[in-house]
């Protein structure tokens, strides 16, 4: 479970982060939605301890994020940003290797070893384990990042757009990848999701954020209601259901 | 590994020309004729053993140095003396020339070595203050802030009619080395050493902040460590040889295309390919012009610049 409260965070005079507070429930697939500056990926961040809040707390699984040590909550809780610009030139397979870093602090053991090809088969990068990642395409690179992140085998996995990059069969793909963790392996998963139609196929919940505050949650099915999504995007939304789904149309 | 055992087989190949290398007769005819007290075997021991070690290890602190740079400042093109850490550890010594003549070299370097470490500090706020979008502009930066400390530098030792001495110092040679003139460059080595134990960390700390975070580790604490050993190699090279330009910039750049950058494989890579360059930079020198010696800094600037612009040519736009 992570629980926010007050969460706020500011930009010189401008609030991009306004006292969020809110219950994530732990297991299944959380989507954040919400238009562009609404604060999502702040919010992710500061969820994830990569940047500070300058108020409110959040706990994952209990555990303070800005209390505890960093390296008992890199064994807890995983997140991968959007844009991840690497200077260093590794290979896939080192890549996902340093996503066992919290746990062998470099010494891979044989178990480490054996999550690592797992987490490189289950993203299918079998045939690129030992290219650089600078000979990869955009999308290509992407399952590799969120193979290092599956790799680190935490509870909690945090994505900030991680459909960035990939095309309609990937994105597809890594959704269904990611479906399959919550349910099989157990693992709560929290996307910042710009399509709706992919939040509203996958998520069990989705908390939709706008100007900074929490604009409205609850279950997928409550959320993707023409209503809900009229006022959280200031436009009108249609939502027809197609074979037991909620699909929403936008496109004029 | 092959590939790894053979660059070590050749540096070791250079190692030994290097001994023999010079104007005085050392060869192994005229070393198995003469006792302990001959020419021969005298300047084997007071000159060229001392000169051929101090070559090893300030080309390979040095090449790491550059490397461990690269990886914590994230870009390609910056080392010692593309980010103001040179001309820093410079002015620090000047200092120390003037204030404390008395003190021990190493407690000059030392005050070269804090020097160098907030020359850096500096470099780094620098960065922060304007954010660059081209990778190259972060270098640039760097010389200049160099330039503006070297200025500084060359003011007071003109002032305290200290110039020959800051030129001597500046400028790399090893024709100076002797023995009980190099040894403070062992520390060079254990910083190398220590670079390669971290290694895992610089390279997280390569991946980024984010990546550096979410794996659980201090991004400062390891940007700090790094930012000390370089600092300190720096440091010791400069008041035992003087600066040697370019070395920490294309040896871990030629490494990295070669086998990338996981710095628990490439750091052997660097140390041995940053030994052997200068070893073979060294002989090269000393062979030219002789009887007259070339400095390594001339001889390094000349075929590293020539590297650089290789790699700078070479690099796409968006392999950073």
């Amino acid at each position: 479970m992570i629980v926010a409260q007050g969460v706020t965070k500011n930009y010189g005079t401008s609030c991009v982060v306004d006292g969020v507070s809110l219950t994530l429930p732990a297991g299944g697939i959380t989507s954040i939605i919400g238009p562009n500056g609404a604060g999502k990926s702040t919010f992710l961040s500061m969820i994830s301890r990569l940047m500070s809040m300058d108020m409110g707390t959040v706990t994952v699984a209990g555990l303070d994020v800005t209390k505890t040590p960093s390296d008992v909550l890199a064994r807890r809780l995983s997140i991968l940003r959007q844009d991840n610009h690497m200077t260093a030139r590794l290979t896939v397979r080192d890549l996902v290797s340093f996503g066992r870093y919290p746990y062998s602090k470099g010494r891979l053991t044989l178990e480490d070893k054996q999550q690592i090809d797992d987490a490189i088969g289950y993203l299918n990068l079998g045939e690129l384990s030992d290219r650089f990642l600078d000979e990869l395409s955009g999308g290509q690179r992407q399952r590799a990042f969120v193979a290092m992140v599956l790799c680190q085998d935490t509870d909690y996995v945090l994505l900030d757009e991680p459909l960035n990059n990939l095309d309609m069969k990937h994105a597809m793909g890594m959704m269904k990848l990611l479906r399959r963790a919550a349910n099989e392996l157990g693992k709560t998963v929290v996307l910042v999701l710009h399509d709706i139609n992919f939040a509203s196929w996958y998520s069990d919940y989705i908390v939709a954020m706008k100007n900074g505050k929490l604009a409205n949650q609850g279950p997928a099915a409550e959320m993707i209601d023409p209503k809900v999504l009229s006022e959280i995007y200031d436009m009108e939304i249609k939502v027809h259901e197609i074979g037991g789904q909620r699909i929403s149309l936008y496109y004029e | 590994m092959r590939l790894l055992a053979g660059a070590i087989i050749l540096t070791i190949a250079l190692a030994i020309a290097s001994l023999f290398v010079g104007v005085s007769d050392v060869s192994l005819g005229t070393l198995l004729s003469s006792g302990p007290e001959d020419r021969a075997t005298q300047v084997l021991l007071i000159s060229r053993i001392p000169r051929t070690l101090a070559i090893i290890l300030s080309g390979a602190a040095m090449a790491v140095a550059g490397l461990v740079m690269q990886m914590v400042v994230r870009n390609r093109f910056v080392e010692p003396s593309t980010a103001g850490t040179t001309e820093a550890a410079s002015l620090g010594f000047l200092v120390a020339t003037i204030f404390v003549p008395a003190w021990p070299l190493m407690g000059k370097m030392l005050i070269a070595a804090s020097f160098a470490l907030a020359g850096t500090a500096l470099f780094l706020r620098i960065l922060k203050a304007v954010p660059l979008r081209d990778t190259l502009l972060v270098p640039l930066v760097g010389i200049m802030l160099g330039g503006i400390i070297g200025a500084v530098t060359t003011f007071f030792a003109y002032r305290f009619e200290l110039l020959p001495s800051l030129l001597a110092w500046n400028m790399g040679d090893f024709s100076g080395i002797l023995r009980g003139r190099y040894e403070l460059l062992w520390i060079g080595l254990l910083c190398t050493i220590l670079a390669y134990v971290a290694a895992d960390r610089f390279t997280v700390a390569g991946m980024g902040k984010d990546f550096t975070t979410n794996l659980g580790l201090n991004y400062q604490r390891v940007m700090v460590l790094g930012l000390v050993i370089v600092s300190l190699v720096s440091a010791v090279v400069l008041v035992s040889v003087g600066s040697i330009p370019f070395l920490g910039l294309i040896i871990p750049n030629l490494v990295s295309l070669m086998v990338g950058d996981n710095m628990r494989r490439t750091v052997p890579w660097v140390a041995v390919m940053g030994a052997g360059f200068v070893l073979a930079c060294d002989i090269l020198g000393r062979i030219l012009r002789a009887p007259y010696e070339i400095p390594i800094s001339v001889v390094v600037g000349v075929i590293g610049s020539m590297v650089f612009l290789y790699l700078l040519l070479r690099t796409r736009p968006n392999a950073t």
